[in-house]
Parts: C-alpha cells; sequence; structure tokens
C-alpha cells in the first residue's frame, strides 16, 4: 500500500522521469498524429517506425567501426533510425509514382522492405561480441525504463518544438488538411509545409521508438487523435483534446507498470490508449454511440406512441358523431392490436408509456380512454398522415391503395410549417377537399 | 569462409529453407494480389500484428491442457500447431471485423480505424506474452523474424519420409488457396474489379471480402512459424505489386506474382548465404554475424520490384524513357521533312539551308537530334545527302506532302470554325501534323470543302506526290 502510495505520489525518481518523458512524448504524438489522420495519412508512422530500423542498425554499425563500444550512443542511433525513416517516406513516395502501385500497395511495400533490411542488419549485429549486450531490441517491443534523465531533457526540447511548430503554422496545416487545393491555388508552399509536416511525424516516431517500440509507435500517433474526434469537430481543440489523451493515457501506462511490474510497459500505454478510445467511441459527445443509441431510441419510440395514437383515432372514428368528444369513449385495445403488426411485446410497452406521458388513462375496468393531451397528439397524427397521402394522391399520381405505407414512412418527419405549407398547396389546388378527412373516403366520394 | 565457399556449402538445410520460404511465398501471393488490387496491402501488415494475441492464447491453451495430460505426446505437435492455426485465423478475422464495427459504428477513417484495432490487438499481445511467460516459453522475436533456420529440427514422417512440418503446412495451405482461387475465380474477380456489378448479379461482396481476410488470415499464420511475420507481410504484397508492372491481366498478375515469390525466396537465402562473407572481407570486419534469411528474403522481394519498376517492359522507366525518345525522334524527322518540302516549294523565302546547324535552327531542335534524325530518315530512304545539303527522295516528298497537308489543312480548319491569330494557329498545328492520319486528313479535307490553299495563302499540297 505505501508502495502504490509512493508511486502514486510520485517520489519514485526513475518513475518521474519515465513519466515525464513517455507523456511528453504523448503530447507531442497527439498534436502531430491529430494532422495526419486528418491529411488521411494516419499508418505514415507505421510506415516511418519500420522503415527506421534499418538505419538504427547502420547507425550502430558504424559507430561500432570507427569506435568500438561506442555504439549504443543514443543520439547516433537516433539519428540513423530518422535519416532511413525519411528515406523510407521518400521511397514511399517515388513508389506511389509509379501508376500501377497505389498508395497502399507503396507503404506496405516500403514498409516491408525496410523492416526486412532492418531484420537482417539486426541478425548480423547480434554474430559481433558486443552485439549480444546491444539492447537494440529495445527499439523494436520498446522499454520505457530505459529512458534516463538526459533523455528527457532531449524529449522536452523535442516535444517543445513540436508544439511551437504546430502552433506557429497552425493557420497552414489546417489549410494543408481541409483543402490542399486550395492552398495550391493560393500560392502557398504546400510541397514545403507537406515535408515539415513529415519531418515532424518522423521525429515523434524516432523519438517514441524507445519507449513503446517500433511496432506500437503507430498506436500513439493514431489512438489520441482518433479519441478526440468523438469529442470535438475543430481543428484546434481536436489537438488539444489529443494531445491531452496521449499525455494522460501514456502517464497512466507508466504508473500502471510500475506499480505491476509483470506488464509490458510499451502494451499497458497502448492499452490504456485503447481504452481512450472506447470510452470516446462510446461517449464523445459529437460522434459517441451510445447518444447516437439513445437519440434513435427516442425517435422510435416517438413514432410507436404516433402509430398508436393513431391507430386510436381511426378506431375511435367509424362511430364518431361530429364534434364528439374523443376522449369520452373507451379504446378496444384488442382490437387497436390487431390494426397494425407490432413487434413483439412492444404494444404493451407502448401502451404503458403513452399512459406515462398523460396521453392514455386507464380506468379500474381496465378501460382506457385518451387524454386531452392525447387527443390533441392523435389529432395531429392523423393529420400529417393525411395530409401527405392526399400530397401524394394528387401531385405524385401515386394510388389511393399504396399512400398509406409511404406515409407512414415520412409522417414522422413532418415540421409544423411544412404541414402548413401541405394544407395551403391542397387547399388552393383541390378547395373541394375537406382536410383533414380520411383521403380514402374522399375520393370515393369525388368518384360517386 | 568466402562467398563461393558458403555458396558451395549448399546442403539439404539449405533446400528445405528454401522450399519452405518458396512454399509460402506463393501461398502468400495468391491472396495477396487480391489485397493489392483491392487496395488493402496494409491489411496483411494488420493480420500479422493482430494475430498475436490468438497464438499467445493458443499456447497458454496448449499448455494447460498438457498439464492437465489430455494431450497425447505422439499428437502433441500436430495439436499445438494445430490450436495456434485456430487462435491466429480466429483473431484475424476479430481485426477484420473490429475494424469493420470502429468504420461504421464510430464513421472512422478506415485506414485509421485499422490502426486502432491492430496496434491495441497486437498490445493486447504482447502484454499476455509477458504475464504468460511462466507458464509458457514464447519469444515475441520469434513471431517476428521467424524461425526458418531450425525448420529441420521438427520433421514428420510421410509415407517413410522425413519432411519438415512447416513444409508440410506451407504445402497444404499452398493448395487449399490454390483450390479456393481455382473453385471462385470468377467471383473472386469480379468483386475486385467491379463490386456494383457483381451485387447485382448476386454475388455478395462482403462475403467474398470476409473470406479473402480469413483465407489471408490462415495463410499468414501457416506462414508465420516458419518465415516469421516480415517475411508475410512482404509476401503478400512485394511479389503482387511487382507483378502488377508486369502483365494486364489477372490470371497474368497471379501467375507473375507465383514466380516473383520463389524467386525471392531462392534470391534472399543466397543473398543471406553470400551476403556476409562479402561484407565481412570487404569491411575487414570478421566479426560481423550471419544474416536472417526471411529479412534478406523481403529484402530481395523489394529489390525485384524496383529491378521491375526500371526494367518492365511495358511499364519500365526504361522503356518509358525508350518511347519517349523514339516520339521525340520521329517528331524532329517529320520537321526536318517538312522543312525540306517547304523549301523546295516555289513560294519559299529562305534559302541556304543546307548545313545541320541551320537546319536546327530553323526546325528548334538541337543538333545531335538533326544528325540522329538525319541517319534515320537516310536509312528509310526519305532523303539523300549531296554536296549543297539534303534533297527529298520521291518516297520523302510523299511523306512529307502528307505532313504539310496536315499542317495546313488544320490551319485552314482552325481558322474557319475559331477566331485564333496566326502564331497560334501556327503552334497548334505544328503540334497536331504529327498524329493526323490519312482519314481524319479527309475528312478535315471534306469539312472544309477540299480547300484549296491554307489561311496564309499557301497552297495545300495533294495526298500523293506527282511523280517527277
Amino acid at each position: 500500500m505505501t508502495d502504490l502510495l509512493r508511486l502514486l505520489t510520485l517520489q519514485d525518481y526513475n518513475t518521474r522521469i519515465v513519466l515525464t518523458g513517455t507523456a511528453l512524448l504523448g503530447i507531442a504524438s497527439g498534436v502531430v498524429g491529430t494532422l495526419m489522420l486528418l491529411r488521411r495519412r494516419a499508418l505514415i508512422g507505421d510506415v516511418a517506425s519500420h522503415a527506421a530500423l534499418p538505419g538504427v542498425g547502420v547507425a550502430y554499425l558504424v559507430m561500432e567501426r570507427f569506435q568500438p563500444g561506442s555504439g549504443k550512443w543514443y543520439p547516433g542511433l537516433i539519428l540513423g533510425a530518422a535519416c532511413s525513416a525519411v528515406a523510407g517516406l521518400v521511397v514511399s513516395q517515388m513508389l506511389r509514382r509509379i501508376r500501377r502501385i497505389k498508395e497502399d500497395a507503396a507503404l506496405a511495400l516500403t514498409l516491408s522492405l525496410f523492416f526486412g533490411l532492418g531484420v537482417a542488419l539486426f541478425t548480423m549485429i547480434q554474430g559481433l561480441p558486443s552485439g549480444q549486450a546491444a539492447g537494440l531490441s529495445e527499439f523494436v517491443f520498446g522499454k520505457p525504463a530505459a529512458i534516463v534523465a538526459s533523455d528527457v531533457q532531449l524529449l522536452a526540447v523535442a516535444c517543445f518544438v513540436v508544439l511551437l511548430i504546430c502552433g506557429v503554422c497552425h493557420k497552414e496545416f489546417a489549410l494543408l488538411c481541409f483543402d490542399q487545393e486550395y492552398a495550391l491555388a493560393g500560392g502557398w508552399p504546400v510541397g514545403a509545409l507537406d515535408l515539415l509536416l513529415t519531418a515532424l511525424v518522423v521525429g515523434v516516431t524516432v523519438l517514441a521508438m524507445q519507449s513503446v517500440g517500433l511496432l506500437l509507435v503507430v498506436a500513439l500517433l493514431v489512438l489520441p487523435p482518433t479519441s478526440a474526434r468523438f469529442w470535438t469537430d475543430r481543428l484546434g481543440p481536436m489537438q488539444f483534446v489529443a494531445a491531452a489523451c496521449g499525455g494522460v493515457t501514456a502517464a497512466l501506462g507508466v504508473l500502471l507498470s510500475a506499480a505491476f511490474p509483470h506488464l509490458a510497459t510499451g502494451a499497458v500505454i497502448v492499452l490504456m490508449g485503447t481504452l481512450g478510445f472506447v470510452v470516446s467511441l462510446l461517449f464523445g459527445t459529437r460522434r459517441g454511440v451510445v447518444w447516437r443509441l439513445r437519440d434513435q431510441w427516442r425517435l422510435q419510440r416517438r413514432i410507436g406512441l404516433d402509430d398508436l395514437l393513431r391507430g386510436i383515432y381511426e378506431l375511435l372514428e367509424s362511430n364518431l358523431v361530429v364534434n364528439d368528444d374523443l376522449t369520452a369513449w373507451p379504446v378496444d385495445v384488442a382490437a387497436l392490436e390487431r390494426t397494425r403488426h407490432w413487434s413483439q411485446g412492444r404494444f404493451p410497452k407502448l401502451l404503458q408509456r403513452a399512459r406515462y406521458e398523460g396521453l392514455l388513462r386507464s380506468d379500474a375496468h381496465g378501460q382506457w380512454r385518451l387524454t386531452a393531451a392525447g387527443r390533441r397528439e392523435a389529432l395531429l397524427a392523423v393529420r400529417r398522415h393525411r395530409l401527405w397521402e392526399l400530397y401524394l394522391i394528387h401531385f405524385a399520381d401515386i394510388a389511393p391503395t399504396s399512400v398509406d405505407r409511404s406515409a407512414d414512412a415520412i409522417e414522422h418527419w413532418l415540421q409544423p410549417d411544412l404541414l402548413e405549407q401541405l394544407e395551403t398547396l391542397l387547399l388552393e389546388r383541390h378547395p373541394q377537399l375537406a382536410v383533414p378527412v380520411n383521403p380514402h373516403e374522399a375520393l370515393s366520394e369525388g368518384v360517386r | 569462409m568466402t562467398a563461393w565457399e558458403a555458396l558451395a556449402d549448399w546442403g539439404s538445410l539449405d533446400t528445405w529453407i528454401v522450399v519452405t520460404a518458396a512454399l509460402a511465398a506463393v501461398a502468400c501471393a495468391l491472396p495477396g494480389t487480391f489485397l493489392v488490387l483491392r487496395r488493402q496491402s496494409l491489411m496483411g501488415d494488420a493480420l500479422s500484428h493482430a494475430t498475436l494475441p490468438g497464438i499467445v492464447l493458443a499456447f497458454l491453451a496448449f499448455h494447460a491442457l498438457k498439464e492437465q495430460g489430455w494431450i497425447a505426446p505422439a499428437w502433441s505437435g500436430w495439436i499445438q500447431h494445430g490450436l495456434v492455426f485456430v487462435g491466429a485465423t480466429l483473431t484475424g478475422l476479430l481485426c477484420g471485423l473490429l475494424t469493420e464495427v470502429v468504420i461504421r459504428a464510430g464513421k472512422v477513417e478506415p485506414s485509421a480505424a485499422l490502426g486502432v484495432v491492430f496496434t491495441s490487438l497486437f498490445a493486447f499481445g504482447l502484454l499476455l506474452i509477458r504475464l504468460a511467460a511462466d507458464s509458457a516459453h514464447i519469444d515475441p522475436g520469434c513471431v517476428l523474424y521467424g524461425n526458418l533456420e531450425t525448420i529441420v529440427t521438427d520433421t514428420v514422417p510421410v509415407f517413410g519420409l522425413l519432411l519438415p512440418r512447416a513444409v508440410l503446412l506451407n504445402g497444404a495451405v499452398l493448395l487449399l488457396n490454390l483450390a479456393l482461387l481455382i473453385v471462385f475465380y470468377k467471383e473472386l474477380q469480379l468483386t475486385t474489379f467491379d463490386a456494383a456489378l457483381a451485387t447485382a448479379l448476386g454475388i455478395r461482396a462482403s462475403w467474398v471480402q470476409v473470406a479473402l481476410l480469413a483465407c489471408a488470415g490462415m495463410t499468414v499464420v501457416a506462414a508465420f512459424e516458419s518465415v516469421g511475420s516480415i517475411l508475410v507481410i512482404a509476401m503478400l504484397v512485394a511479389p503482387p505489386a511487382t507483378a502488377l508492372l508486369l502483365s494486364d491481366r489477372l490470371s497474368g498478375v497471379l501467375g507473375w506474382s507465383c514466380v516473383l515469390g520463389a524467386l525471392s525466396a531462392i534470391g534472399g537465402h543466397i543473398a543471406a548465404l553470400i551476403g556476409p562473407p562479402l561484407l565481412r572481407s570487404a569491411l575487414g570486419w570478421p566479426e560481423l554475424g550471419d544474416v536472417s534469411t526471411a529479412g534478406m528474403i523481403a529484402a530481395v522481394s523489394g529489390g525485384l520490384c524496383v529491378v521491375a519498376w526500371i526494367a518492365a517492359p511495358r511499364h519500365g522507366l526504361l522503356r518509358q524513357v525508350w518511347n519517349r525518345a523514339h516520339l521525340r525522334l520521329r517528331i524532329v524527322a517529320e520537321d526536318l521533312l517538312g522543312l525540306l518540302f517547304r523549301i523546295e516549294e516555289p513560294t519559299h523565302p529562305a534559302t541556304g539551308l543546307s548545313s545541320v546547324a541551320q537546319l536546327a535552327t530553323a526546325i528548334q531542335a538541337p543538333k545531335w537530334q538533326v544528325r540522329w534524325a538525319f541517319s534515320e530518315l537516310k536509312k528509310r530512304g526519305a532523303v539523300t545527302m549531296s554536296s549543297d545539303g539534303p534533297t527529298l527522295t520521291d518516297r520523302g516528298r510523299t511523306l512529307a506532302q502528307q505532313l504539310v497537308r496536315s499542317h495546313r489543312l488544320w490551319e485552314a480548319y482552325l481558322a474557319t470554325n475559331f477566331q485564333m491569330s496566326n502564331p497560334q494557329m501556327h503552334a497548334s498545328a505544328a503540334k497536331i501534323e504529327h498524329y493526323l492520319n490519312p482519314q481524319l486528313r479527309e475528312e478535315l479535307a471534306a469539312e472544309l470543302a477540299q480547300p484549296a490553299v491554307d489561311p496564309h495563302g499557301a497552297t495545300i499540297p495533294p495526298e500523293e506526290a506527282a511523280r517527277r
């Protein structure tokens, strides 16, 4: 318990270092990843990270060759990785130029070619006496614990530079993401901006390789932005949310894996990001699935109630005297249930719901009647339905027998002002029509 | 050991390595072709990552069963492979399914959705490996790099022959893929190139897609253990992408990608054998280790793609350069013919255009191109060279006359139909004259009621030259 407390209050120097480093990475990759996501190049990071591998191997070999024992000098490896990642992206762009090879194939080709070379180099390094201890595999699978204080300084500087560039070029990047043709036409240096953005991606990728490993770097670049997309529709806030999301998930991942040493840190960081994504997918205020389902469910209920009330009106209509009060008549529930095909168990639920909303009332004898509010709603529903039926018969030239179905589908979407327009239109063209009476009767009278 | 000694040491182990890799490569190339054509190449990358948790869970299940004593030792090899196979295929399908769910439920861009799903599954797999490290030894590196070099240690007797298990596994998957391809060729072809037509004809494009994914997943998994996931990604994409440069027909692309896959397996292993000795002697660094065959095969398959890109007969870079040079030569030659014809005309003001330099200035082409074109024209018997410069032969005159006729007809056509300045008309005619054929000239002439002169007053020559 005290261990956990110690951990959570960040009294451990090592945890503090690693936490700061990875959180910074999370923030930077969130900001850059948002731009890549909006440019529809989310998986560029994957290619960059795989393509960085041979660079690490070559850098190691070169350093070992000229000064044995210096092979693990971090900035040197990072430089090699960055060069090779850039080379990879350039190659994929060149492949893209071949008309026959599409973007995805170009990316996958580059990825496998460079990764293959990288693996070949790594196996070669393993033969060296120093190679076994080189621990280069941390670039593949990630090992945040390897982060030391000097790395955090490097990360902090890099993160600051990334944020600065994104801040200064915010407008330009937004233009690039949303309307590249316009940017070109407006004389913006699109090529240079694209290069700058690519450089940012490569920078973040290469820096993140050590902590989450090259196989999972792309998760840092993809997960926070896609999560942020569920909360906002604006670029600035989206970058902010993505940065926060990236930072928090990375920090949580580090804390968790510090508390439970059995967990692989890189994987935990990514899984935290996945958790954030799932939460956003479900509860995001902009496109969250839960809210959309709720809206859909409410709509279904409203449609059901409309159908129910219209059914009641049409049932009572047959024995209706003019100006008779609808609320006085009991509803034959069994007959009502037979009027349309209610799905299993829906009908009683709708009855209860209508009573709950004060549209229907039932007395001690189990007899159901409309309330005043229910009568108003029922009249409205019937009017909507019949107006649309009339419209279809007279304007769309559809047979009276087949208008019921399509009116069923559309009546729920008719807004009051549209209804008014419909009514005016119908009365103008066909003043003899009494609106809203049952169009079937109106028509048969007209024929007679 | 020199490179040649390394090659001369070729033994049955090397043969089996190449056979396994080639079988895996060809098996991957078949579904890979369709993935590339459907622009889902990154699915291979995603599948090979996403199957990790399935593999780990299968391993765990196997060890649990073994500890319970429910597995007969004689069958344990097959059962382990079977479990891994099923587990990985299921997670592969799960990856495809989840991606679809994320795309539909969250309206996320497809490649981003793929990124979300496969990285999550892979991270989950890594986590499982660490958690399970005590009960089962699984090396994540093995999944990545494969263990081609040790396949002969795991053999199975078949009709008295000891065959490596990996050969049987990959061979079986290859046969299955071939059978599926032959049976569903039409459906695959139709849904790949025209999904709307396929749907109209009653073929469920989405089912074919799921089947293709399952097939790719299964192939990936079978190839996985022996050759590793890097090679699988490379084999799914590189040979088909290269084959697309070599053929314009689906059957051709499929055939070429199989051939290329097998070639990269052979070339990759040879490169892995001779590369390190060469490097050791070149760098003077004897401690350098051997390289992984899987990595080299991936690199060679990429190298084959580059070779095809440069040298492919129809779509290669060299062919494009050649075509462009050819076109340029034709245009310069035709310009020369046109110029010589105009000089022969009585109305032509310029005289003394005889040296190559003067001609080159007149048609605005570099001198070397003019010399090149002249030699070509002489070869075709269109021009003869005398002391006072080049002259047209009868054959050359006919060609030149048709060209000038094209030029002037087009100018006349432009003058009748559009408001254009003389330089504009001339520029347009100078371009189009190289592309008009006799039929078009005839139609132009008919359209303009057989004009005798062009807008500048120059005579439009007839189609055929009068014999001199």
